[in-house]
């Protein structure tokens, strides 16, 4: 099936990019297919606009924070091996490929996916996700009949709960504690489906 | 409970009534038939002018039974059967570990004594010709018709290797190994040859979705899993039936006389048979796009043309002796989209509506007669071997087809087919009430042993669907169990899981699906420019353009949120409002104002606009006596958890199955979605229109429109202060109005926004509710408030601080009746305050918080 009509000779520095993400071949060939789709005008690089022109992205609440995540150093454009190494957060933890010891942690790392959510909430970057900032997620999350009163008390709970230094912030270090949650085999990686 | 049981009681009751009722009518039937059989034999125009000669005077009534024999007995079993549905689905034990189907037939075995009893022979049976004209081709329509095309399409290839390949092979296998067995004398001495034993084996090749899209809607099983079962499913009904003639011309032709021609001829014929039904169904789907492209006009039966010609291509294609079942699937799948662009959206809705009742409602009578046909001792022929081996081979052969093409299908797929959604898929493989269809069909004169083949269909069918059915879903759980222990979850982790949803659902639709490729695109383009224009209404194109649906809905939104802030206003007021005064009365009695957990709890009950959301109004107003500080703790810790797990939007994973054979749902996950769309879309009009005009894109705060119930919030409890000075401070009143603007994406929030101001000034005379200045005040309006002193702009501005920006669209010519000032002032906030207040929201937050 799908016809690919882009192959691997054709991606510039395809070899690296596969080797520091750990995407196959055909992943790398399916993603750069789909870069050049989104990428409308032929320009050569995604901009936040191309993103936005996905509709299935504007049913999802949090959709400006994701796109954001894509441009997060700020510029406004985006070239096709920052895009891959973004997906590549969400490929399934592989347990067979050999984890080199002075490397840092692969892209798809644990803390690295968590890193990855947790930039999502803490828009200022300054490593602590503030009440207000949580506020705001909550405020995109939850259904709008949910009153602000509601949303407050919510933040106030999850802060206490999570809040182990008393700071009225969740560092990332306590988000991480926090966040037992098992990747479970539905939550590990469709991305690249 | 109580009053489950009470009711399912009263329904036992009338059940058997109406089961007598049925019986009755067939003895009183059976004798009078007997009567006039034994004493007119003649034609029936004697008989009639018989009644009429004989009598004697003029009768009052008459007891006519003969005139509605027919019409009645039909009527009378469609609501016993469907009297059955109700009982198994009130009966909330039962089916939390019983599929639906499977009580449908057990019902149908005790109907089936009660006629049996009542008559000592059966006296109804599901006749192959009924079912297969108007009990299944509804049923296949409604699964056309709602399936979800894009997956449909994009797995096609998939799915016909297992709907054709799979089905063959099933056949094929089942009929060999069955022949070989009887040769081995594994069942004795029967009259059945190679021919037949093909032919018995390719009617139990039909897969029944039903069963299995009832399973899976419990567990999620992924996308691709759900659509290739449903997909095959419907299919393979479709290649069963042309297989099952293919062989039937086999039969009839005798052993001998085949030879490779022959057998060319027939795998000739299953393709043309085949591609020549879905033929005949895409044209009848263009045909029905056309046709509701001008039937505007007849609106009110608009909804019909779609079953009436859904149901034409049945017979035509029945009637060509192409594939009756794949030519209305394809009318289905194909006209779907046109059809709901073209026609209104009441009349989509009917024809959703009526699809799910026909389709259930038929469906429900094929279980229940399932049932009732068992109960029947000619149709029962035992022969152990026969039927055991049979049982043997369907169970097994499934597992090896399914394992052996999705083995071929995984080497040309990114991501494979897992092994436990094989062996979902495999044990999916239910059989139901299309082969016993076939069996009961069949040709007695040339199959002799008709008999033992229905019963052993019938055993397959109540074996799969029955014990299969029964162990699904526990089988699915056990094999997906993998995951840790629900302990119970710490907000930030709810909130953490949700948000990582999200966000693989955004990265898949970053990614992209499998199927877009090359072909998809240029399918998609030649759809845009030649098919739409060729099939829909220039309306309906125009509706389709990105933009301008995203105008039409939120115009649409404000539409609702005018009329029924209007409503509540207005004489209307008294329904949604009395509750909450008496709610409110006793709240202020009681804790003098602050719980807010509490207040907002019982909010829920009066601030449902949408008349389709009344019901839950009943729920709330439990927890008033709480007054206790600790218990309020445990409350709001309570509502928090509670408050999340509910409202938390649901990723996209989880509401994908679109198809539901019993739920038709304007459902929630589509408002839902809906929602989100259209505040992303407002989100981004307001940066668009703000980036347009100059000013600083709002901050990230101005975008979700969900942040003003704070300010709903705040405004309300000042309100309550403010009503003390009766409007005189002026500059009291801008800040208001000003702090009400900062939440300037007020409009998608409308309604909570509403719910906020009702509850705090409730019961006493509120001047909340003050007619916007942009639009000309609704008659109800004018009446009651226009003499009130107030000043009017700043009342609109502050207690409706989204109407008169919003609004402005959806009346474009704004007829101010009052001072040209007010018109001003409700423009200018609009567009400046907005995004000048913004920042200072955060701090004022604070404020209200602390």
């Amino acid at each position: 099936m799908g016809s690919t009509n882009s192959t691997l000779s054709k991606i510039p520095n395809a070899g690296d990019l596969m080797q520091e993400t750990g995407f196959s071949p055909a992943h790398i060939v399916r993603l750069y297919d789909r870069y050049k789709a989104l990428d409308k005008d032929k320009k050569g690089h995604l901009c936040p606009q191309d993103f936005g022109a996905i509709k299935e992205l504007a049913m999802n609440p949090i959709s400006d924070r994701i796109i954001g995540a894509f441009f997060s150093s700020g510029q406004e454009v985006l070239d096709f091996p920052s895009f891959v190494r973004i997906l590549a957060h969400f490929r399934p933890v592989d347990k067979n490929r050999p984890k080199d010891p002075n490397s840092p942690e692969h892209i798809n790392s644990r803390s690295n996916k968590l890193k990855f959510i947790f930039q999502l909430y803490d828009q200022d970057k300054d490593g602590k996700i503030s009440r207000q900032e949580l506020l705001q997620v909550l405020r995109t999350m939850l259904e709008k009949q949910v009153t602000e009163e509601q949303l407050e008390s919510i933040a106030d709970r999850t802060i206490q709960e999570a809040d182990l230094d008393r700071d009225d912030a969740i560092s990332f270090d306590e988000f991480r504690k926090n966040s037992l949650w098992c990747p479970s085999r539905s939550i590990k990686c469709r991305a690249t489906d | 409970m109580a009053p489950y049981s009470q009711l399912s009681f009263l329904l036992t009751v009338l059940l058997i009534f109406g089961a007598l009722c049925v019986t009755s009518k067939v003895q009183i039937q059976s004798s009078s038939e007997r009567q006039s059989a034994s004493s007119n034999t003649g034609s029936t125009g004697e008989s009639t002018s018989n009644s009429s000669a004989s009598i004697t005077t003029v009768p009052i009534v008459t007891w006519k039974w003969h005139h509605v024999e027919t019409p009645y007995l039909v009527a009378l079993w469609i609501l016993v059967c469907w009297l059955c549905k109700l009982m198994a689905q009130l009966n909330s034990k039962l089916k939390s570990f019983f599929p639906e189907s499977a009580l449908l037939i057990i019902s149908g075995f005790i109907l089936g004594g009660i006629v049996w009893g009542a008559d000592k022979a059966q006296t109804f049976k599901l006749v192959p010709r009924n079912f297969f004209y108007f009990l299944l081709p509804q049923i296949i329509l409604d699964t056309g018709y709602f399936m979800p095309n894009k997956l449909f399409f994009s797995n096609l290839g998939a799915i016909l290797v297992h709907a054709v390949i799979g089905t063959c092979w099933n056949a094929a296998a089942v009929g060999i190994s069955l022949w070989g067995c009887y040769l081995g004398g594994a069942m004795g001495n029967l009259q059945i040859g190679l021919l037949q034993f093909l032919l018995f084996g390719s009617l139990l090749a039909a897969v029944d979705p039903v069963a299995v899209i009832a399973v899976f809607e419990e567990v999620h099983v992924n996308e691709v899993l759900f659509i290739w079962v449903f997909g095959e499913s419907l299919l393979n009904d479709g290649v069963t039936v042309v297989l099952y003639n293919v062989f039937d011309a086999f039969v009839s032709l005798g052993g001998e006389k085949i030879n490779a021609g022959e057998i060319i001829k027939g795998i000739v014929s299953f393709f043309v048979v085949a591609f020549g039904g879905s033929l005949i169904g895409v044209v009848f789907a263009i045909l029905i796009s056309l046709l509701t492209k001008y039937t505007g006009k007849v609106q009110i039966i608009e909804a019909g043309f779609i079953f009436v010609l859904g149901y034409l291509s049945y017979l035509t294609a029945e009637m060509l002796s192409l594939s009756a079942i794949l030519s209305v699937t394809f009318c289905g799948v194909c006209c779907q989209k046109y059809v709901n662009a073209n026609m209104d959206e009441k009349s989509v809705t009917a024809v959703r509506y009526a699809m799910k009742v026909f389709a259930n409602g038929s469906e429900t009578m094929i279980f229940v007669f399932l049932g009732v046909t068992a109960i029947d001792t000619d149709i029962w022929v035992w022969n152990t071997g026969f039927i055991l081996l049979t049982l043997l081979f369907v169970l097994v052969y499934r597992f090896m087809g399914v394992f052996f093409l999705t083995w071929i299908l995984n080497r040309y797929r990114l991501v494979p087919i897992e092994l436990i959604d094989q062996i979902v898929m495999s044990f999916g493989g239910l059989r139901g009430a299309v082969a016993y269809g076939l069996a009961a069909s069949l040709d007695e004169t040339r199959i002799k042993e008709k008999n033992l083949m229905i019963t052993t269909t019938l055993i397959v069918v109540y074996f799969t669907v029955i014990l299969q059915g029964l162990t699904m879903k526990p089988l699915v759980k056990w094999l997906k169990v993998k995951r840790v222990s629900p302990t119970e979850l710490k907000l930030i982790e709810k909130v953490n899981n949700r948000a990582f949803e999200h966000i693989l659902a955004a990265m898949e639709d970053i990614s992209g699906r499998i199927g877009d490729n090359w072909w998809t695109r240029g399918w998609k383009r030649f759809e845009d420019t030649y098919i739409t224009w060729f099939l829909m209404k220039p309306e309906a194109r125009k509706n389709r353009d990105y933009l301008f649906s995203i105008f039409h809905k939120l115009n649409l939104e404000d539409a609702i949120n005018y009329v029924t802030e209007a409503e509540k206003r207005g004489s209307l007021a008294f329904l949604n409002q009395t509750d909450g005064t008496i709610v409110n009365f006793e709240k202020k009695l009681r804790f003098s104002g602050v719980m807010p957990d509490i207040m907002s709890e019982l909010d829920f009950g009066n601030n449902n606009v949408q008349p389709t959301s009344v019901i839950q109004d009943t729920v709330p107003s439990v927890s008033l006596n709480i007054h206790e500080h600790e218990m309020k703790r445990m409350n709001e810790d309570f509502n928090a958890h509670h408050l999340l797990q509910q409202h938390l939007y649901r990723s996209r994973k989880n509401h994908r199955h679109k198809y539901s054979r019993s739920n038709f749902s304007i459902n929630q996950s589509e408002d839902e979605v809906q929602e989100i769309f259209q505040r992303t879309m407002r989100s981004r009009l307001e940066s668009f229109k703000s980036a347009k005009m100059g000013v600083t894109p709002a901050k990230k705060i101005t975008k979700h429109p969900k942040k003003d119930p704070n300010h709903k919030m705040s405004n309300g409890k000042t309100t309550d202060k403010s009503k003390k000075h009766p409007y005189g401070d002026e500059d009291f009143e801008f800040s208001e109005a000003d702090s009400a603007y900062s939440g300037d994406g007020g409009a998608t929030g409308g309604s909570s926004q509403r719910r906020g101001t009702y509850t705090m000034g409730a019961g006493v005379e509120n001047p909340a509710f003050m007619p916007e200045m942009d639009t000309p005040p609704p008659p109800w309006v004018t009446e009651a408030e226009a003499d009130t002193s107030v000043a009017p702009s700043q009342g609109a501005q502050r207690y409706l601080p989204w109407s008169p920006r919003n609004l402005h669209r959806l009346a474009p010519l704004r007829i101010s009746d009052r001072s040209t000032d007010s018109f001003l002032m409700a423009d200018a906030p609009a567009t400046e305050e907005s995004s000048e207040e913004s920042p200072q929201q955060p701090s004022q937050r604070d404020g209200t918080h602390m």
